[in-house]
């Protein structure tokens, strides 16, 4: 089994903004697109022109349907790795492929260590690991390790691949354990959310909420409109406006 | 390099890297600064009709990473899923590799492969034949064409009148509507004040137009807490954010747009300012019945409309700047009845008829909820007004110490488009717009230059008088003004083979791509010898009534030949339509090629400023194909045609990218407006400049002009934004753009059906044009809603391309297929529950003009009398690299091949195109069905199936795997 560091320096994660998603697609493939010539390449396409097509992908996006009191909701929901800060992913590899970095909270494999027993992705409640059938290896996100520190790209593309491409600016990114982030405030100010805390997997990810309907929208109190009732009507009017 | 100002649209405190971004010393061995490049070419994507700035990272000569240039003013470095694809585009297994010759039967997909000089032996002989007997005998019709300016150019050199891209069956009405009412419309032409906007309505399906700017929109008015209100029938994409959902019933927007014009008058609450100024709201329209005028504008001896002046009590023109105009009243001018055109409106959209009340149960919107939306866009058009301190003139001389403007803001695209009453329909939007004083204000509706133009802009269609070796006078697509301009015979029969311009499409303004086929087949109005078609699948999803689309194309005559002589199409990709081709010209992929997005065509500008921009070859074609427009050019000079060779015979231009900079329209406007000029110092017009292309990879692929602070609003009636748009070319003169809210070119054609004029409609067609060229917005049921037995069809039909796949043919695409594969009819719970259905139920969906087999989802967030599919998701098999199995051919559907492409029978018998009766649109969101669901063997497969093209000779078979960037990581790993 694996161990987890004690403490982590950074827990680096993204936000997500679900009252602004309007599920595209443009971070999934923006991801798979980075992320197939990145750290993990390739993320492989198993039939990828045929009817059992499947591949690896490192986010994802659903949409799901509720019921609120203020009426129905069709919600966008990217789903990645939320490097949580106890993984249970890490904690059952039995071979310390799986494992969390010290210095900046980032949920990673190492290949090399990785006999492919898919035993993170069992204990794994967000379904964040995707398993390369074609070299035996499990594959997931790296919040772009391979991005954000890289020297190679200018110093203002440093920030995912998804983050990067969001066309409705949903997606943020920073360090999550620092209060005073920039990331840190918008989760304060917007009442993010870890999903399903209760398990106990600390994810450093959140979610920004959609908000309640009736409290959603800016405030329009716009008052009913009054029909013009007195002298001749909507022309009477008129005649007076333009006589003033 | 590293900006102090961070650049982009992502590029809040929270989506900037860390502050220290050097990498921690983990100590993991990761690599976390791996070589990413060789090279970064920045050109721009053509993933979707949207044409964003886009950074191609190439290494080892292979596509690595493609993602949003941050400069670029369309996208300021945001991608979407498409743009992000472009990869598996790029080297998709589906591409053609070299000109095929057709051996098989037309259809059957058995070709032979030739060499270019082949294919361009067959076409030059074949056009040569055409143009010198009768040149309409080619019809030449574009698709995802962007490069019209050149395409439409060409045609007309020929001398064809037989030419359009898409738009036809795409979104013209929507800019028909717009051009004809504010000489502008959404999209290209506008786009809402994203930044300044404090209420935004999105009416119907709108992923299409265009991609990242609304979603980079959306996303602003989300951060400021700004309205968003979405009336469309189905949940999905933007509308699930919206702060509002209405689930409108489709095509009853009109209705519903009119109800809220009635409450908005009826309370007084709209921009009487505004409409007197910017609008023919004052001008006097004659009253007198059976006149050759009725109808039509009050004008003085030199043609300049009137209005009434309520304190000189005389006729005054409707341009002083200084009269006190009358908007109400009736008045005696030269002995002449008339009233203002607002008279009208008022006395029309002020009646019940149009009251939240009347309209709420056909709406399928609550009255209470209609009277709401009224009230709130006057609150926040009138209570909430924005002034942004800036001091600008006015057309008039008059100056403004601020800019004022009403935050309400509107846009529309193919949800309102895609019916038969769709013209009207944007014309009521954007007449709704005018009222609450919206239009170029801040927090509104704006401009994109080069528009405003007059509405209607000029120039009207070419195409009066065809003769061999001759080009037409003009170009083949425009505007119309009256009967005059419509291009029919002595008897009043269309002369184009789409029937454009015709009294069955009077104001086409795109054409008809749609009717081409069944047209050409029919020979109605005449045979053709050649269809020439580029990069549009009018053998499968771009067509209606698919099945006998199909049988059109392939149909003989007596003799044993086909009725559609013979097919040239151009494509990058092997499609459904390529099969049908005789001759196929491989085209590039957008990576590989020249292009320009010009001023001239379809732009890319921005509200505060025009912009053009290029693609280049960023990477090597690895097979013999050639770029369309290349291509075409190579063609015109093989034809000799005018202006495409030199007076020895030669060859006028080398390529595509020599055109691009040597041709000029008219002396000092050529396709791209950035540094014109021997040394690159003029925009807009000047000499041509060598160096221009260059210049333009030097600056990320694009140009950009940023207009000055008092030019960005009031354009219609901006003196310096007119002076500058003049000399740009944008317009012929600085006068003011004034708003038509009533049409009198419509009203025009309205006093041919009754016997007025030179030009007349037979007959037969004067009810119809009386009835549908009505000079203010109505609302009229959908035609086949209008004809078909409502209690048998209850439902209605609609389908929507999902956002990552619009505009870009996504089902060869490895990445964008797995997203979405197999369509589902989405079906309301509470419809579903009634006919007995449960989620996954296979069914046969049912219309008028077939059926067809699908499988259901149940959702909740759709119009309960409203069924819904992805469209273009089903693929024939043997098309598009796709293998036997793949879920497009076995389980998704094609709704089209229930769309009918005519309407029923009208009591003469007459079937019309299934199209707007203005515009010539196809109605495709008209459709109405009914859903059955079928017997238990019959599920698991979608029917209609159709046989499996065979392979071009020598196309590899698509791979069982992919491995994409597996050889950059094993490079990068050796290198180590």
């Amino acid at each position: 089994m694996t161990c987890l560091p004690a403490h982590t320096d950074k827990k680096l994660g993204l936000v997500i903004d679900l009252d602004t998603c309007v599920g595209c697609q443009a971070c999934v493939t923006a991801c798979k697109e980075w992320n197939t010539g990145g750290h993990m390449a390739p993320l492989t396409d198993i039939d990828p022109y045929g009817g059992h097509v499947d591949g690896v992908w490192f986010n994802r996006v659903h949409a799901y349907e509720h019921t609120t009191e203020a009426g129905g909701r069709t919600v966008n929901f990217p789903r990645s790795c939320l490097h949580c800060e106890t993984p249970a992913c890490v904690t059952v590899c039995p071979t310390g492929a799986s494992y969390k970095r010290a210095s900046d909270g980032i949920v990673l494999i190492d290949e090399d260590k990785c006999i492919g027993c898919k035993l993170c992705s069992w204990a794994c409640p967000y379904g964040a690991r995707e398993f390369d059938t074609d070299v035996g290896v499990m594959k997931k996100c790296t919040l772009c390790v391979d991005r954000i520190y890289n020297d190679n790209l200018a110093q203002e593309d440093r920030v995912p691949a998804c983050v990067a491409a969001c066309p409705t600016s949903a997606r943020h990114f920073g360090d999550l354990g620092d209060p005073a982030s920039a990331i840190s405030l918008l989760v304060e100010e917007r009442g993010g959310v870890a999903l399903m805390p209760e398990l106990g997997y600390k994810p450093t990810n959140r979610y920004l909420p959609p908000r309640a309907r009736s409290d959603r929208a800016a405030k329009i109190d716009a008052p009913a409109l009054q029909p013009i009732k007195a002298d001749g009507g909507f022309l009477g009017w008129i005649d007076r406006m333009l006589s003033n | 390099m590293r900006h102090d100002t961070p650049r982009g649209a992502n590029s809040a405190p929270s989506q900037r890297p860390l502050t220290d971004s050097r990498a921690p010393a983990e100590g993991d061995g990761v690599d976390t600064s791996p070589t990413v490049s060789d090279r970064i070419a920045k050109t721009t994507c053509y993933m979707c009709a949207c044409r964003c700035g886009i950074d191609v990272h190439i290494k080892d000569g292979k596509v690595r990473y493609i993602n949003g240039n941050k400069d670029h003013p369309v996208n300021r470095g945001v991608i979407c899923g498409k743009g992000s694809s472009g990869i598996m585009q790029h080297y998709s297994p589906a591409r053609l590799r070299k000109p095929l010759l057709r051996t098989g039967p037309r259809g059957s997909g058995e070709f032979r492969e030739i060499e270019w000089e082949e294919a361009f032996s067959i076409a030059t002989e074949r056009l040569s034949a055409i143009r010198r007997t009768d040149p309409k005998k080619l019809a030449f019709f574009t698709g995802r064409d962007q490069s019209q300016s050149l395409t439409g150019w060409w045609a007309s050199k020929f001398g064809t009148p037989n030419f359009a891209a898409h738009g036809g069956f795409c979104s013209v009405n929507m800019a028909a509507g717009g051009l004809h009412t504010i000489g502008g419309s959404f999209w290209e032409f506008g786009e809402p004040d994203w930044d300044n906007t404090k209420y935004f309505m999105l009416f119907g399906v709108a992923e299409d137009h265009d991609s990242n700017p609304i979603k980079i929109g959306l996303g602003k008015l989300k951060a400021r807490g700004a309205k968003v209100v979405s009336i469309n029938p189905c949940r999905t994409g933007y509308n699930a954010i919206a702060d509002d959902w209405i689930g409108i019933r489709p095509g009853t927007d009109g209705l519903f747009v009119l109800a809220l014009i009635h409450e908005l008058l009826k309370a007084g609450r709209v921009d009487l300012d505004y409409l007197l100024r910017y609008t023919n709201a004052p001008v006097l329209v004659v009253q007198e019945p059976g006149a050759a005028d009725d109808g039509l504008f009050m004008r003085d001896a030199d043609g300049n409309p009137l209005a009434w002046d309520r304190v000189a009590k005389q006729s005054v023109k409707a341009a002083d700047p200084v009269a006190k105009l009358a908007l109400i009243g009736s008045y005696m001018v030269s002995d002449r009845r008339c009233v203002p055109v607002f008279q009208l409106m008022a006395e029309r959209y002020l009646d019940e008829t149009h009251s939240p009340d009347a309209v709420a149960e056909r709406c399928g919107v609550d009255a209470e909820t209609i009277r709401r939306i009224a009230a709130e866009l006057a609150h926040v058009a009138f209570e909430q007004t924005i002034e942004l301190p800036v001091a600008w003139t006015d057309w008039a001389g008059r100056r403004h110490e601020t800019i004022k403007g009403r935050p309400v803001s509107m846009h529309a695209m193919r949800g309102i488009s895609a019916h038969s009453n769709g013209f009207h329909t944007c014309r009521a939007i954007h007449l709704l717009q005018v009222l609450l004083g919206t239009v170029d204000v801040p927090g509104g509706f704006r401009f994109k230059p080069p528009y405003p133009r007059q509405a209607p802009p000029g120039p009207k269609p070419a195409g009066k008088n065809v003769q061999p070796m001759t080009p037409l006078d003009g170009v083949p697509l425009g505007f119309v003004c009256g009967p005059d301009d419509l291009l029919v015979d002595d008897a009043g029969r269309p002369t184009r083979i789409d029937k454009a311009y015709s009294w069955d499409a009077p104001l086409a303004a795109h054409g008809l791509m749609h009717t081409v086929i069944r047209n050409a087949w029919a020979g109605d109005p005449y045979p053709i010898d050649t269809l020439l078609m580029y990069m549009s699948n009018m053998a499968w999803n771009s067509s209606m009534n698919t099945v006998e689309t199909i049988a059109m194309l392939t149909d003989k005559d007596d003799a044993g030949d086909y009725k559609i002589p013979f097919i040239i199409y151009s494509d990058a990709y092997y499609s459904e339509t390529v099969p049908f081709a005789d001759l196929v010209l491989p085209d590039t992929t957008y990576l590989e090629r020249h292009d320009c997005i010009s001023l001239l065509d379809r732009p890319i500008s921005h509200a505060d400023g025009p912009g053009d921009a290029i693609r280049h070859p960023v990477v090597e074609p690895d097979r013999d194909v050639r770029p369309f427009q290349s291509v075409l050019i190579e063609l015109g000079a093989r034809l000799g045609l005018p202006c495409f060779v030199n007076e020895d015979g030669s060859a006028k231009y080398r390529d595509y990218a020599d055109y691009i900079v040597n041709h000029e329209r008219t002396p000092g406007i050529g396709p791209l407006a950035g540094w014109r000029g021997k040394d690159g110092a003029s925009v807009g017009k000047g000499d041509v400049n060598p160096d221009q292309l260059q210049r333009y990879i030097d600056n990320g692929g694009f140009w950009h002009h940023d207009f000055s602070a008092d030019q960005r609003y009031y354009k219609m009636g901006n003196r310096s934004y007119l002076d500058f748009a003049v000399e740009m070319g944008f317009v012929p003169n600085a006068e003011p753009i004034v708003f038509q809210l009533y049409s009198e070119p419509m009203q025009r054609f309205r006093l041919a059906a009754r016997g007025h004029g030179k030009v007349q409609p037979p007959k037969a067609e004067r009810g119809r044009i009386e009835a549908y060229m009505d000079p203010l917005p109505f609302w009229y049921a959908p035609f086949e809603e209008a004809t078909v037995d409502l209690e048998k069809y209850p439902l209605h039909a609609l389908t929507q391309r999902p956002m990552h796949m619009y505009h870009s043919w996504g089902s060869q695409n490895a990445w964008l297929r797995q997203i979405t594969s197999q369509n589902r009819l989405f079906v309301h719970h509470g419809t579903a529950a009634k006919l007995g259905l449960v989620d996954d139920d296979w069914v046969w969906i049912e219309s008028i003009n077939g059926r067809v087999k699908g499988q259901i989802k149940l959702i909740d967030g759709v119009n309960a009398d409203t069924v819904w599919t992805w469209n273009a998701i089903g693929k024939r098999r043997g098309s598009w690299g796709l293998k036997d199995d793949a879920a497009e051919s076995n389980r998704g559907f094609l709704l089209n091949h229930i769309i009918g492409d005519q309407t029923s029978a009208n009591a003469d018998g007459r079937r019309y195109s299934n199209s707007d009766p203005v515009t010539g649109q196809a109605a495709w969101f008209d459709l109405r069905v009914r859903i059955v669901k079928c017997a238990v063997e019959e599920a698991g497969f979608t029917e209609p199936q159709f046989e499996r093209f065979h392979q071009p000779p020598h196309m590899e078979p698509s791979p069982d795997m992919l491995r994409f960037g597996a050889d950059f990581r094993m490079k990068r790993e050796a290198a180590e």
